[in-house]
């Protein structure tokens, strides 16, 4: 949203000129200011000093053991991640191959095809969509989503494609309602409106000369936006899709209501399973006084933010690199 | 060249032409299908929302605190006014900062540290909400020995700072040079040209963009977990823990009585209307500059 | 607007200031979700006692309560497992008293249809949670209960995701009933389950169960009660079937012998009418407190508990301490010192 810079009243509040040479003003102004500005950077450095100071006990008593391990079981200090990982990647991924097609259809709607009349209603309620928290996607997933997923279209899903090979391992299995799969449904609606909006600027930013020369060759609309649009944006698209894999990697309330925080690692998208972020929800509050076992949470914490950060700048540089005014203010 | 075949290539090229305007129907058809599927949702919850919340937001939802669990009865209004203290902490210790900082970007700072405080700020503001939590536990919790306002705040906070720092930084950029070059030309101190000329240019634009930051923190459940903590009584001071929307909603959908089930799509429902409220005087601050 | 804003700020910091300044002692607790409706119903009717003090009880687990305590962030826990030595030498405050404050029953609670009364021995239940039986019309369910229609549905065993006690008295009941279960999961607050679905706190076990058909869930009893759901019968040591109720918890009791510093276990207790899988549950507390307010409030109130409290306990679907315990208990807590 364009944040527009104000002209107005100025002359009725004429400037105290005063003492308008006083030395001091401006250095202490400018340093204030300053450290401000280094408050960012201080924040950031707290963040890694203090996740990395307090995974240090498991570290060392571990080293890279915990990524590879598979047992979560803090009464017999066994702290393996693998279980927490995958499940993040696993919903993130469901979120994203649910998410993205629909959000670069839909903002391929709104640059390209969609009346004029109806674009900016649209961008108005995914905008709303957008700000619709966490809590309360669990809570309508809890109560809503899941019962339907569960009676409706699991059961569904089993029958058509349960029996293909290889596919077929996915969609096998008891079905509990809570699990990967829905939680990734979740994700999916919540990061659909970031993605959308980041492939619709996107999308904005490729020049009309291009669509214009493919109207021009007898081009089809679809073919306008293939060959024109699409490929000439996959770059900046890829980044927008980055940067919803960002925020699929650490959402944590929504999740958590709905993944049945389990850690186990199964290969049926209907099982349950647990995340990173929602192990943390669960369990960092009780962890306080055992060391291993708080230095375990910062451990898995840390992995979730190098995962995330990671991420999120590979998205800035593409997003930066696809929009010519620097789209990073999505991230 | 035999007619036959001149004849034969034309229906094959209008094969291929029908076949090229059916594909590009049916994408078009599918990008409309997309956006109503990504806004699909939206209705859902909305219409659940008010379907299920709108009976129990009532005059004790506002004005009493929670009752035992499995006991009917109590509202939320320890839990609305805890998230309206932390909401106005967090505004008044993250906003300035932001604000402040997005000042020495825009007016002091060299091209490169700019652009490096940025790129920290967008690294801030990708960092999972529930980490935040994690470090304020760390740094003011187990410090101060308890749970408490100040640091559900503190948290808040954080997350705000990048966030007003981005917008507000962007709105200062839009205030035309020539203002500054103006008042400088007049002998004005640099920096009362930045808050009187720069920042009271730029106000409406800032103040849009922390409305915004509001409206995006004041949702946040996972970073209030273990620091703000959650309370069934009354409390508004710093030091104790403090009652959250969004944290008593968390609880209650998790719970077994149906009675809070209730609770919470009433919680639910004013939540959103509280956001929803924001993004519209955002809207309102932003529409009202253009005409 | 900023004038506005700023105003209005620091009208709220005023009011927060004002209201914290109240002559009122806050206590904070957290830890066992299994004796929070005890708790709940206890702060209401404290308020008659000494309506000066509040209470902020967090039901975020046993484990939370333990290690909430150990770190001084509140000021009292509840658990229902007790910390062993090697935990309570991590105080950096002193020693920790752990006092029973009131017992009750674990039950297996489920989500059926029309919702039948079952029966379940200890055998069955391993199984069931070792994933043995993942169908509720199993031969072995339905031999214990003859002429129930059980479903040919998928059984959904719900266990908890935080540190919890009554996990704890949950598996340490099957230990002592299924040697397959002790040998390959054992006692412990936070066992490594096979599969299944996790909920946090007693709350969320109850949750789960009621929102999920062909859920299984242990929870203490108050928590079926309270949301109507359907729960097991449960063979004893003397093999008969017996109902959770305050009374059979009370017999039960009565066999355990408590030593001195009151850690004890009373499951799987002898007796026809005992009931097998039941807990006592301790509040956490230092010797020595800090604030001296706050420790003597917290002192008054606990010898409220476990004298004045206790009667309302069976209303609750808690066990009261019989009053030999509750004499060794009061004279613990005198020697609490602010």
């Amino acid at each position: 949203m364009p944040l527009p810079a104000e002209k107005t009243e100025l002359e009725d509040s004429p400037i105290p000129v005063g003492k308008a040479a006083s030395p001091w003003g401006n250095a202490t102004f400018r340093s204030v200011a300053l450290a401000a500005a280094l408050v960012a950077v201080a924040i950031l450095l707290l963040l890694v000093w203090q996740l990395v100071s307090d995974s240090l006990p498991t570290l060392r008593a571990f080293g890279l053991k915990l990524l590879a391990s598979e047992d979560w079981n803090a009464g017999a200090e066994e702290y393996g991640a693998l279980p927490f990982i995958y499940g993040t990647v696993v919903t993130s991924a469901i979120a994203l191959v649910l998410a993205v097609p629909l959000s670069i259809f839909t903002a391929v709607y709104l640059t390209d095809l969609a009346p004029v009349w109806i674009r900016q209603p649209l961008v108005s309620l995914i905008e709303m969509l957008a700000a619709v928290p966490s809590v309360i996607w669990g809570l309508w997933g809890i109560f809503v989503l899941v019962p339907w997923l569960r009676t409706a279209v699991f059961p569904a899903l089993r029958a058509v494609l349960g029996p293909i090979p290889g596919v077929g391992s996915l969609f096998s299995g008891p079905i509990f309602g809570l699990g990967y799969l829905s939680a990734g449904i979740i994700v999916a609606v919540m990061i659909v409106p970031i993605v959308t909006a980041v492939s619709r600027e996107i999308l904005r930013s490729v020049p009309n000369l291009q669509r214009e020369a493919a109207y021009a060759l007898g081009a089809t609309r679809w073919e306008v936006t293939r060959i024109a649009v699409l490929s000439y944006a996959r770059r900046g698209l890829l980044g927008a899709a980055v940067l919803g894999l960002g925020r699929a990697l650490g959402e944590t309330m929504a999740v958590t209501m709905v993944i049945g925080n389990s850690p186990q690692i199964s290969a049926s998208l209907f099982a349950p399973g647990y995340t990173l972020a929602s192990v943390i929800a669960n369990e960092f509050g009780e962890a306080g006084a055992d060391r291993m076992y708080t230095s375990a949470l910062f451990e898995l914490g840390l992995i979730l933010l190098v995962i995330t950060v990671v991420v999120n700048v590979g998205a800035l540089l593409l997003v930066r690199a696809a929009t010519t005014k620097g789209g990073s203010r999505f991230a | 060249m035999t007619t036959v075949e001149a004849s034969g290539r034309r229906l094959e090229d209008q094969h291929q032409h029908r076949w090229r305007r059916f594909k590009s129907g049916a994408m078009s058809a599918l990008a409309v299908l997309s956006a109503a599927a990504v806004i699909l949702p939206l209705g859902f919850v909305l219409f659940h929302l008010l379907l299920q919340g709108a009976s129990s937001v009532n005059v004790d939802f506002f004005t009493r605190t929670p009752a035992a669990p499995g006991s009917p009865g109590g509202g939320m209004a320890n839990a609305i006014a805890g998230s309206a203290e932390l909401l106005a902490l967090a505004t008044a210790l993250g906003a300035p900062i932001g604000v402040l900082g997005a000042i020495y970007l825009s007016e002091y700072s060299s091209p490169a540290v700019a652009a490096s405080i940025r790129f920290v700020a967008d690294v801030l503001n990708g960092v999972p909400s529930i980490i935040w939590g994690v470090l304020v536990f760390g740094v003011v919790v187990v410090p101060m020995h308890g749970f408490s306002t100040l640091a559900g705040a503190v948290a808040l906070a954080i997350m705000m700072i990048p966030l007003v720092l981005r917008t507000t930084e962007e709105v200062l950029l839009l205030v035309p040079g020539g203002y500054r070059e103006a008042a400088l030309a007049l002998g004005i101190a640099r920096w009362k040209i930045v808050v009187h000329i720069v920042v009271r240019t730029a106000s409406r634009g800032i103040v849009t963009g922390v409305l915004l930051a509001v409206a995006r923190i004041s949702g946040e459940t996972a970073p209030l977990l273990f620091t703000a903590f959650g309370n069934l009584n009354w409390n508004l001071g710093l030091t104790q823990p403090i009652a959250a929307l969004p944290l008593q909603i968390y609880t209650y959908a998790v719970s077994p009585y149906e009675d809070w089930h209730r609770q919470a799509w009433a919680g639910a429902l004013v939540l959103i209307s509280l956001i929803f409220l924001l993004n519209l005087s955002v809207r309102f601050l932003t529409r009202a500059k253009r005409l | 607007m900023k004038k506005a804003l700023l105003s209005l700020s620091l009208a709220c910091v005023a009011l927060c200031v004002a209201v914290a300044g109240r002559a009122e002692t806050a206590l904070n607790g957290g830890g066992s979700s299994f004796d929070q409706p005890a708790f709940a119903k206890w702060f209401e009717a404290y308020r008659k006692v000494d309506p000066t003090v509040t209470f902020n009880y967090q039901a975020n687990g046993s484990g939370f309560g333990q290690s909430a305590l150990l770190s001084q962030t509140i000021d009292f826990g509840a658990s229902d497992f007790t910390m062993d030595d090697q935990k309570m030498a991590k105080s950096n405050n002193g020693p920790v008293l752990q006092l029973p404050i009131v017992a009750g029953a674990v039950v297996l609670s489920y989500n059926l249809p029309g919702s039948p009364k079952l029966k379940f021995d200890g055998e069955t239940v391993a199984d069931i949670y070792l994933g043995k039986i993942t169908k509720w019309n199993d031969p072995k369910i339905a031999a214990l209960n003859p002429g129930v229609s059980l479903p040919n549905s998928d059984i959904v065993a719900v266990h908890r995701s935080d540190s919890s006690g009554t996990s704890y008295i949950f598996t340490d009941y099957l230990s002592s009933v299924s040697s397959a279960w002790d040998s390959s999961i054992g006692r412990s607050s936070t066992p490594k389950w096979v599969g299944g679905i996790g909920g946090k706190g007693n709350a969320g076990v109850a949750g789960q169960v009621k929102q999920l058909p062909g859920a299984i869930g242990y929870v203490e009893l108050a928590y079926a009660v309270q949301n109507k759901l359907p729960y097991a019968t449960m063979k004893n040591r003397a093999g008969k079937f017996v109902e959770a109720s305050p009374e059979s918890v009370s017999v039960a009791l009565g066999t355990a012998t408590i030593p001195d510093d009151f850690r004890f276990s009373m499951v799987n207790a002898p007796g026809d009418a005992a009931y097998p899988i039941a807990g006592p549950s301790w509040v956490l507390l230092y010797q020595q407190q800090k604030d001296a307010a706050k420790g003597a409030a917290l002192a008054k109130f606990f010898k409220w508990v476990v004298t004045e409290g206790q009667k309302i306990s069976p209303e609750l679907d808690y066990a009261p301490l019989p009053e030999s315990v509750q004499k060794r208990i009061l004279a613990k807590l005198a020697s609490v010192k602010s």
